[in-house]
Parts: structure tokens; sequence; C-alpha cells
């Protein structure tokens, strides 16, 4: 199992300048790839537009949207998003995708949630005609990045199956992961794709400072109700949690593991490298 | 700290004793509408593996209520006429009025205050409390007092608590057939000379059987004499024995500021797997500890839920697989009693081939050699033969392809289309004789030609680059019962006329020639998935190309088919997904389970089958007679 880090898009206090800083120092360490999340309405930037930034100060790791919020852009958009870091990183984008958990992300876009699932599988099948299609630029006509879709629905996994190359999990203790990760391929063997879907994995962590860690958790995920509390309570904060958690999700069969940060200071990434070395 | 409980059953009267046990200052009162020594309810039962974990928590209870219960570790089954023994499980049970004797016993001698008779219309006239503990059941007051998320399904049974006076030796399943429906008891005992005795029925059964205008007293004669062999010559007793329906309650959070919930208030799981009692005993275990660990509230409350959370749902997963069941059961009557009695005990679940091997090896090795045609040494189910139209199936296991013998009895061709037309992607096999089966014959195996024309599914890219994709070039005109296109990226096939509905069937019939010419032993047709044959909304036109491979074609005929499709004459019905919704493992084994004893034909099932025990324990309980085993069963 590969371990990437997540890039603090959406993590309070995170400026530009940090970003790149968290970039450039993630390559030097013993990630395989960075991740970004996605949420309009937050105190957050672009998953793209941050990707882009990274792929500018890094030439080797890989760069994962776990996952963006495939409808609340139309697909043309979705495509240049996309294909301009993919242009940009010299193919090193693995394009996560789901229809996210809130719905004031769809209505200040001036959307609706409503069929948001079928718009997604359209997104995903002119996804896969990224060689013709009339938005992606010449230079990366013949690099499709990778394509995940997340979800736990009966739908979401079937639409994985149809579209993807993998199935990118939305976090949880690893006996959920091993749960999910057997109905996405028994999806993927329903639907009679052959071989296995990859499978991508998510956590997040504080090595130090985990109060702070905890106040974003409860914050970004306030909309849950009480479930922000259960989240948080899942923040990975000792080494050993670390150590525990990044072995039982190898044995699940877990692909890829994104450690997401919940500190936006750079002295959390020398940690976790210490931690994974 | 100060706590309020509302509810003396075992949940509530444990998690006091042990809050006041860990902490003596801590001031803890129960509020209970009944007296302490209300009667309702017989005995309850827990599994071995509670036990431990109550020895842990507080000793004397649990010297107390192991030196008052009774165990034993036989389950019953009495099933058309006959008894079947399962040995090697454990359980116990106790009277319920006992039960509550020793807990409130403890309770009163640490200090716990207990106010009996004290009936509550309101939260509000609770004592103010730092936490309130809704410990009252599955009408629990504190719930509806508070925003818990709660959501209550009602299972279409009835049933109803009874006692008796036989003193069961084993765990009791007892079903009785009568000309409105089938009956079903479960049954245990609780102590030397009392047993609980619950009967259930399906709602409809229960309404033709008239039982909704009988009294109390005349419901339990009907029962008596519905089980008067299981009875032997003893009667039922009633106490509230009421018909129910069951409420299965989820909440989809357990606490709301200082307010939890705990056991049957929180959630319920089907008593049919014996589990209420002992998640109840374990959520006090698990609160007590976490409140014990925290100095705030909040966190303490967050990490009981999610530490009980996981454990509770996969009960009332179990819980509700055996629900569903007993609730089928009419549909097992026609299984011989051995293989009913192994459906029975691997209904939830919970127990396969594999653990049932280990707690009872006897029962085990005569399911094996029934299935395995009564020879006393047999291998497991999966290893059995089978018989299909003069063939005989070495086992089975059947694998997906037939480049490799691994051992299995049956090995499925990749799709091959009967006309370029009919190809999903352009690299689909169109020759029935495009492979050499020598090998896998030499190896005992037997291989199986797949049929199929894609209709409205056809002309697309290969399914390494997804599924219904259409290509982009190099594609051909589609055909389907309708002018209807399978996506709303794909092609508008054209509505075949009768000429083109007799040249397909033709092509069946030839390709089925070709391929039993090439050493194909069997053969299977596709009338599901959305392919052509599916398409046809009547049966009628699948049904004649059935019947014309029928003609051309003496080997074993199978036939795919989605849940709920009618089944044509043919020797196997491989149960392929309908409109799933729910993957995992094995999530196409209910409808086999339904179409095998509803249309009384042998079924193939895959449904992601990971394991061999998986597949052991579907051959054995009849669910399917063959298995499509996935490549990780193998290594």
């Amino acid at each position: 199992m590969r371990v990437g880090v997540g890039l603090p898009t959406t993590t309070p206090g995170a400026d530009g300048a940090l970003l790149v800083d968290w970039a450039r120092k993630a390559e030097a360490g013993p990630f395989s790839s960075l991740g970004v999340l996605d949420r309009i309405v937050y105190d957050s930037y672009d998953p793209f537009a941050s990707l882009a930034a990274a792929a500018a100060v890094t030439s080797e790791i890989k760069l994962a949207t776990m996952i963006a919020i495939g409808p609340v852009r139309p697909a043309a958009q979705l495509l240049k998003g996309a294909a301009s870091v993919q242009a940009l990183s010299h193919g090193r984008l693995t394009l996560g995708l789901a229809i996210g958990a809130r719905a004031d992300d769809y209505e200040v876009c001036g959307l609706t949630t409503k069929g948001r699932g079928a718009r997604l599988s359209d997104q995903l099948a002119e996804l896969r005609d990224w060689d013709v299609s009339p938005v992606v630029p010449e230079t990366v006509k013949e690099r499709r990045p990778e394509l995940l879709v997340g979800g736990n629905s009966g739908a979401a996994l079937a639409r994985m199956a149809r579209f993807a190359d993998g199935y990118a999990h939305g976090g949880g203790p690893p006996r959920a992961f091993a749960s999910a990760a057997t109905k996405a391929r028994a999806a993927w063997t329903d639907l009679g794709r052959p071989g296995e879907p990859a499978l991508w994995g998510q956590a997040y962590f504080a090595l130090g400072d985990e109060q702070a860690g905890e106040a974003y958790l409860l914050d970004y995920y306030a909309f849950t109700g009480p479930f922000a509390a259960k989240i948080a309570a899942g923040n990975l904060t000792s080494p050993r949690a670390i150590r525990d958690f990044v072995r039982a999700y190898a044995e699940a069969g877990c692909d890829e593991l994104v450690l997401l940060p919940t500190v936006a200071d750079p002295g959390q990434l020398d940690r976790l490298a210490d931690v994974l070395a | 700290m100060r706590t309020t409980v509302l509810g003396a059953g075992p949940a509530g009267l444990y998690l006091s004793i042990l809050l006041k046990k860990a902490d003596p200052r801590h001031d803890v009162t129960v509020v209970e509408r009944n007296p302490p020594d209300a009667t309702f309810g017989f005995g309850v039962v827990f599994s071995e593996e509670t036990l431990g974990r109550l020895r842990v928590a507080d000793e004397p209870t649990f010297t107390a209520i192991t030196d008052a219960w009774a165990s034993w570790t036989t389950i019953d089954i009495h099933f058309g006429g006959e008894l079947i023994r399962s040995h090697g499980h454990r359980f116990s049970a106790i009277r319920r009025t006992k039960l509550l004797g020793i807990l409130q016993r403890r309770a009163r001698e640490l200090g716990v205050e207990m106010r009996f008779e004290t009936e509550i219309a309101e939260v509000a006239e609770l004592p103010d409390a730092d936490l309130l503990v809704g410990a009252d059941g599955v009408n629990s007051l504190v719930r509806r007092a508070r925003e818990f998320g709660p959501r209550i399904e009602v299972y279409p049974t009835r049933f109803a608590w009874f006692g008796t006076d036989v003193a069961l030796d084993a765990f009791t399943f007892a079903f009785v057939e009568t000309e409105h429906g089938v009956f079903q008891a479960h049954a245990y005992p609780f102590d030397e000379g009392t047993s609980t005795f619950i009967v259930e029925t399906r709602e409809d059964t229960w309404q033709r059987a008239g039982l909704e205008e009988l009294s109390e007293q005349e419901s339990l004669a009907f029962c008596e004499e519905l089980f008067a062999p299981v009875l032997d010559g003893h009667g039922l007793l009633s106490n509230r024995s009421v018909w129910l329906a069951f409420n299965e309650l989820r909440c989809k959070d357990w606490s709301a500021g200082s307010t939890v919930l705990v056991g049957d208030a929180a959630h319920t799981a089907h008593f049919s797997i014996g589990s209420g009692t002992k998640l109840a005993l374990e959520d006090a275990i698990e609160l007590a500890g976490a409140l014990g660990r925290h100095e705030d509230l909040q966190p303490a409350l967050v990490e009981y839920e999610l530490e009980r959370r996981p454990i509770v749902e996969r009960f009332q997963e179990a819980a509700r697989q055996s629900a569903e069941y007993f609730e089928e059961v009419p549909r097992h009557m026609g299984l011989p009693p051995l293989q009913f009695a192994f459906n029975l005990l691997t209904r939830s679940g919970r127990i396969g081939h594999a653990n049932l091997s280990l707690r009872d090896p006897r029962l085990v090795r005569r399911v094996d050699a029934f299935v395995g045609g009564r020879s006393a040494l047999s291998p497991p189910p999966l290893f059995a033969p089978l018989e299909l139209r003069g063939l005989t199936l070495r086992n089975r296991a059947v694998i997906r392809g037939l480049d490799e013998p691994v051992g299995a009895g049956l090995y499925l061709s990749p799709m091959v289309a009967v006309t370029p037309e009919g190809r999903i992607t352009p690299d689909d096999p169109t020759d029935p004789g495009a492979w050499d089966l020598d090998r896998i014959h030499a190896a005992g195996g037997a291989a199986m030609l797949v049929l199929n024309h894609a209709g409205a599914r056809g002309a697309c890219r290969p399914r390494s680059e997804g599924i219904d994709l259409p290509l982009r070039e190099g594609g051909w005109p589609l055909v389907s019962a309708t002018a209807t296109p399978h996506t709303r990226r794909s092609a508008t096939p054209a509505a075949l006329d009768e000429a083109g509905m007799d040249r397909i069937r033709d092509a069946f019939v030839a390709a089925a020639r070709r391929g039993a010419e090439a050493g194909f032993d069997a053969i299977e047709l596709n009338l599901a998935e959305g392919y052509l044959l599916s398409s046809f909304r009547d049966g009628d036109y699948p049904r004649s190309v059935v019947e014309a491979v029928r003609a051309v074609f003496d080997g074993p005929l199978a036939v795919r088919l989605g849940d709920g499709d009618a089944v044509p004459d043919a020797d196997l019905v491989h149960v392929a997904g309908g409109k799933v919704k729910e993957y995992r493992r094995g999530h196409l084994t209910a409808a086999s389970d339904r179409i095998r004893s509803e249309a009384h034909v042998a079924t193939m099932v895959g449904g992601y089958l990971d394991t061999l025990d998986a597949a052991n324990t579907i051959v054995g309980a009849g669910r399917a007679d063959l298995c499509i085993l996935e490549p990780a069963a193998l290594t």
C-alpha cells in the first residue's frame, strides 16, 4: 500500500505560500500522492487551482482529488480544470469524483441536488472520451487521468464499476473500509469489468495541536450535526494510532491511503514523515 | 455527578450499578413505572460471549446470575415430523424477574436510589441531573423528548410471547404447517421447570387463522393445540401474551446534549437471535466505562456510541436476516429436514459451514453426506457431484473462463454472440468452436457455452474501458424489442420485426449446434441483464428461443435470469443481478434461494463468492446448486 498526504486546502489559516511550501515538502517526504478535498461554501481553496500550484513546484508526487464534487461544475469545465492540472503536472493527476454531501455547495452554484447522480454519470462518460474531447488540450489527449468514484450506495458503487478505474472511500475505521472494498469488488465483478478496482482510502490526522485539529473537524462537519463529534473522535493523533491504522488499511486491501492534515502547520508533515519512515 | 436513569430493566439497573461502583459519590437515581416485582416477560437468553464481560464488570452480579440460570448447548429443530438436534452451541437463560431481583439487590447494596411505581408523563418531571439515561425500552419516553432521529420498521410477522412448564433442554425451533400457513415456535428453558415459548407467523397467515378476533385465552388454546407434540402434554402460560408486530428501531444519534439512550431505547434486534438483553448489558458496560475514562460528558457519550454502534449494527443486520428467514420460511417447507435444519442454523450469516463444523462436526458430516449422496464419508457440499440432465459435474464449483482447469466442476465460456451484430464489444467471440476444451475435459471438468445477443447494449467499447460506452467508430446498427436506447448515451436500436426475430432465433440454434459439435457439455442462454432476449417484456419470444435450442441440444440447458423473471423450462437457472441495490459478498444468494424453492429448479449463483466457506454454506443449505467462485476463493 502506498501512503499519500493531504494538501491543507480546507484547513483554516493555510495561505497560498503555505500550500506551495507544503507541496514542496510533501514531495521531499515518503509520500506517494498529495490529495485535496473539495468544498464550495467554506473557508477553502479550489482543488484544481491548488493542484496546479502544487504541480508547478513538484515533479514526482501524484496529485489526487479525494474527492472533487463533479456535478457542481459543468462537465466541460471539469474536464478543462482536470486537463490543465494533468498538463501542468505531466500526467500526475488522479481524479476522484463523487456527488458530495452538502446541498449548499449546489445551491451557491445555482444548481439543485436533484439528478446529481445521473449528472455525475454523464460527466464520467465524457471523461472516458478524454482523448477526443474538444476541451482537452492536445498535450495531454493521450494521458487521461486515473478516475476514481466515491459513495456508499448501490447506485454509487455501480457508477464506479461502470465508468471508473477505482473506488475512493470516504474514510472510517479499517473494518468499514474492508466492507466497502468487498462491495466495490462485488460491483466490479457484477458489471463484468476485468481485473480489480483500485482502492483508495483516506483518514484525518494531527500530530501535535490536536485540539486545533478537533476544532477544525467539528467545524468542517458541523452540517452533519452530532456526527461531527464522531468524525473528530476518529482523528489519528498519535504515532501509534497512525501506524496501526496504516497497517490495518493495508491488510484490508487498500492500494493508496491519503492522510489528510487537520492542522495547517508544515511541522505536521515532518512528524508524519517520521512516523511513516 | 448526578445521573437519572428512566427504566429499571436490565440496561438501566446494570448501568446504575456500574456507575455507583466506579464512584460511590456518584448520585444515581433510577425511576421505574412498575413495581419492583412486576412479572411480565418470562426468561431472557444470553450467549456465552457476554458472560466474560459481565464477570470483569461486576463479579457479584455475575456470580448471582450464573448461580440462577439454565445453560445448555443444544438446538432442537422440529420439522416435518423429524427432530434434528445440533450440539456445540452455548446459551444461558434466566427468569427475567430473577435477573431484575439480582440487579435490584446489588443496586440497593451500592446505594442507588430506586423509585418504583413512578409514572412519568414527560421528561421534565424527572429529577434534575447532569446526565439523563433513557433505559426505558423500545417505546422510550426519553427518546421522544429529544432529537435522536429514530426510524422504526414494522416487520410483517406477528408473534406472541408465552411461557410453558415444559423443561426443555435445548433452544427449540418448531414448525407446523396448517391450512392457513406456517407457524413457528422459538422456545428456550430459563430455569428448572419453565421455558419461554414464542409463537410467530406471517401476518397474512395470522389473519387467515382469525387470530385477530380471538381473545388472549383463545389464542393460547390455539397455539397449545398447534404445538401439542412439542409441548408434550403441557400447556402454555399467558402473561400479557398478546399478538405483536416486531418493531426494528435504529437511531441516527444515541445521545443528544446530556441525554443518552441504552438498550432497546436506542436499538432493537429481532428476538430470533436472542440478543436484546446481551446488547443492553454491553451498552451499560461501555457507557459506564466511557464515563469513567473522560472528565467531560460529550467525549464519553461520543466514545460510547462509536464503540457500540458498529457492534450493535452487525447484530441488527444478522437479526434482520434471521427475521427475513422466518418470514419466508413457508418457502423452505419443501426442503428435506436435515437441509432445512442447516439452512435454519446458517440463516443470519453469523454461522457458516466452517464455523458449524467446529461446533457440531457430526451434524455437518450428515449434511455433507446428504448433499454428497448419502455416503458416510463425503467431502464438503461444494465438492459433491451434481447430476444435470445426464451430465455429472464432479463438484459444485464454477469458474468463469475456459483458460486453465483448476479443479472446478464447470467452466463458463465468455459470452459468445450468436451474430456479429449481437456482440457487446468488437472483441467478443462469435465462434463457439474457438476453444480447445481438451484440457478442461482431461481434468474432469465440464464446459458451458454462454450464448448471448447484446440487443440494445451492443457496439460498445471493451469492458476494460467501462460499461455501456458506445464505440466511437466501427460501430454497427443495433436491434432490440423496441426502439429504446439502453442509456442516454447509447444508440437507438431498431425494433425487430418477425423476420428479424426468426433470424436471431435461428442464429441461437446454429450457435448451439456448433457449440455441441465443438465439445461443450452444457449451454446457457442469457435472458437477463438488459440484453436482447430480456428486452421482450412478455416472455413468448425468449421462451421460443429456449425451446428451439432445446430441440437441437439434448444436454443441460441453462438460462440466465434476473430476480423476478419468469422461469422457462430449463435444467438450470443462472441467477444474475436484476436491479441490484446493495452489493456485498453473496448479494445474489437470497434471489437464488427464492427461485430455487419457488420454481423447483436447480440454480447457479455468483454474487461475489470469494471464500469456499460461503459456497459450502450456500450449497449445504440448498440455496443454490452451483456456485460461481471469484479468483480470490482459490488463492
